[in-house]
């Protein structure tokens, strides 16, 4: 369940946390995840994005969920925040 | 005229009624019937007594609020809105009485003459307790923003992440809790404490409070912890260089007065130890404070080179019993009977041994002995002192009739040095005072600026002939002095 807290702090930065990362440079190449939460037909709109990253000269890793139900299993993880500098997850149906 | 009546689903009593007031509402009585519980328990409950209608519900129990019965089945007999009378539980004839009133006539034989209705759902601790943090956030006692933690997110690991942990886990701080909290002082929560380096936030009663919270402080000790950040907040205390220095030193409280004893804080055995929750969270809760208030973190703008477990928390209260003297807090202005709290920057305590001595000469030989060393022996007028004195040094004193002037006095002059042996270089070390200052090698140099700047302190065990000594940070009006405060105010 959800849960409510209240901020502790002066209340001086936003609430949300911050980019564990930095964000990328357009001009960099950098290896990008696109994770598939294995909803249907999730993979063409993957398989698409994939050749735009691709032919920006980035290095495309494609990963995917067991299932949309849940999250994604630790080693999945693990293996994005290892190899790769930034990922895209295809969320919607 | 209407009638309105709050019921249950877990209910026995409400079980009896029910069906009664469902076949007079059938009839085209004016009845309200309104359910405290959710949607499927209301259901489940009509289906089971097999009532022709399902009674309303009240899901954010705005009408038993405004009821606010103690008991359900509570009858409530209205006149354009407003309440005339009302029953709560069953009780036949004053349930037939006020029915009639609205010209109702209840079909109640075979009940029970009288019989006492359940808590109403408002009286369930937890549910008065959310109800209790709805009204403060509408009342604007609660201004904090609000963070949402989510689902898949477990709550402990999320303090953590967000960075409002000094290391150890936290408890979530909730608009409930928050409010327990809160409801243990008489000052407004959006009243100012005190503004908290180094970013100069301000730490409202309600920022104390979640700090508190999270701190895992029991409600009765917050006042202490309010009193604290006050003293912190003096100017005199010189917080901002205390967070930011390399020193060890941390805010140490020494809580004097009854109140300490109230709320269940430690005086005696291990009394700087662990293992008591008051000592261990009002001292956690004001460096939360510090850390999430105010900005100071380690390795940012807390700068200490080593630190100490102290600056976790570092929080005790005087023993009273068979005490030499009177409190400290009272000492420094605190009237008799008033519950203070005094802070000092310090650094880790230390043990002084002196199994021996037998008169107060001597203890005070020892004592002095040990605050000698205080940063370092051949530094001089640089630091301050607190000596906690445990009970079988204390008695020394008390049998003895030194007050806390004399023994103060005692060690003031027992803790001098001749000058030749702090000088830069003697006996091989390089640390001391500068040749230059030294014109007489056989003058004596006090460890200390004055007697007054030697604080005391007791507590502790039993048994034991030993006392303990705070090392304090950069002294006086160029660094940190010692900060007391009533805790009365904050009551």
């Amino acid at each position: 369940m959800a849960v409510t807290i209240l901020d502790p702090t002066a209340e001086a930065a936003p609430a949300g946390r911050p980019l564990a990362g930095e964000r990328l440079r357009p001009d960099a190449p950098a290896t990008i995840a696109l994770l598939d939460i294995r909803k249907p037909r999730g993979d063409v709109f993957l398989d698409e994005l994939e050749r735009l990253v691709a032919e920006r000269g980035h290095t495309v890793l494609r990963e995917a969920k067991p299932t949309f139900t849940k999250p994604a299993p630790a080693d999945v993880r693990a293996e994005i925040a290892e190899r790769c500098d930034a990922v895209i997850e295809a969320l919607a149906d | 005229m209407e009638l309105v009546a709050l019921v249950k689903h877990d209910c026995p009593v409400c079980d009896q009624v029910l069906p009664v007031l469902d076949r007079a509402r059938a009839d085209g009585a004016p009845i309200r019937i309104v359910s405290q519980s959710s949607a499927a328990e209301t259901a489940a409950q009509a289906t089971r007594l097999s009532l022709a209608q399902a009674p309303e519900l009240d899901p954010e129990l705005e009408l038993s609020i405004r009821f606010d019965p103690d008991a359900v089945p509570a009858v409530v007999l209205l006149e354009r809105g407003d309440e005339r009378a009302r029953v709560e539980g069953l009780d036949r004839v004053r349930l037939s009485e006020l029915a009639a009133q609205a010209g109702v006539a209840l079909e109640l034989d075979g009940l029970p003459e009288r019989r006492p209705g359940c808590a109403s759902i408002t009286r369930d601790p937890l549910v008065a307790a959310r109800l209790g943090a709805r009204a403060a956030r509408e009342s604007g006692r609660l201004r904090a923003r609000e963070v949402e933690i989510g689902e898949l997110e477990d709550p402990i690991e999320a303090l953590f992440d967000r960075g409002f942990s000094d290391g150890l886990p936290l408890v979530p701080p909730t608009p409930e809790r928050v409010v327990e909290m809160l409801d243990t002082t008489s000052r407004h929560a959006q009243d100012l404490v005190g503004v908290i380096p180094p970013y100069d936030g301000e730490a409202t009663v309600e920022k104390v409070a979640i700090n508190a919270v999270m701190a895992g402080c029991p409600p009765d000790a917050f006042p202490i912890v309010l009193a604290a950040v006050e003293a912190a907040c003096d100017p005199a205390f010189a917080l901002l260089g205390l967070v930011s220095t390399t020193h060890p030193s941390g805010p140490l409280i020494v809580v004097s007065g009854p109140l300490a004893e109230a709320v269940g804080m430690n005086s005696a055995g291990n009394v700087l130890g662990q293992g008591n929750r008051a000592n261990a969270t009002i001292g956690r809760a004001l460096q939360l404070v510090v850390r999430n208030v105010g900005g100071g973190r380690p390795q940012e703008e807390d700068r200490a080179a080593h630190g100490q477990p102290g600056k976790l928390s570092a929080c005790f209260a005087e023993r009273r019993e068979d005490s030499p003297w009177e409190g400290l807090a009272q000492e420094l202005g605190v009237p008799e009977g008033e519950t203070g709290v005094t802070l000092m920057a310090a650094e880790g305590p230390r043990l002084i041994v002196d199994q021996l001595a037998r008169t107060p000469e001597e203890l005070c030989a020892s004592l002095a002995a040990g605050l000698e060393w205080v940063g370092h022996r051949k530094l001089r007028l640089a630091f301050d002192a607190l000596l906690v004195v445990g009970p079988e040094h204390g008695r020394i004193f008390r049998d003895a009739g030194w007050d806390r002037p004399r023994v103060r006095q005692e060690l003031f002059e027992r803790s001098c040095a001749p000058a030749g042996e702090l000088a830069r270089g003697a006996g091989g070390i390089a640390e001391g005072i500068e040749q230059q200052w030294v014109t007489d090698p056989a003058a004596p140099v006090p460890k200390f600026a004055a007697p007054e700047r030697i604080l005391l302190a007791y507590a502790g065990g039993d048994a034991g002939l030993f006392s303990m000594v705070y090392g304090g940070w950069v002294a006086g009006e160029i660094g940190s002095e010692p900060v007391t405060r009533s805790v009365e105010p904050w009551r």
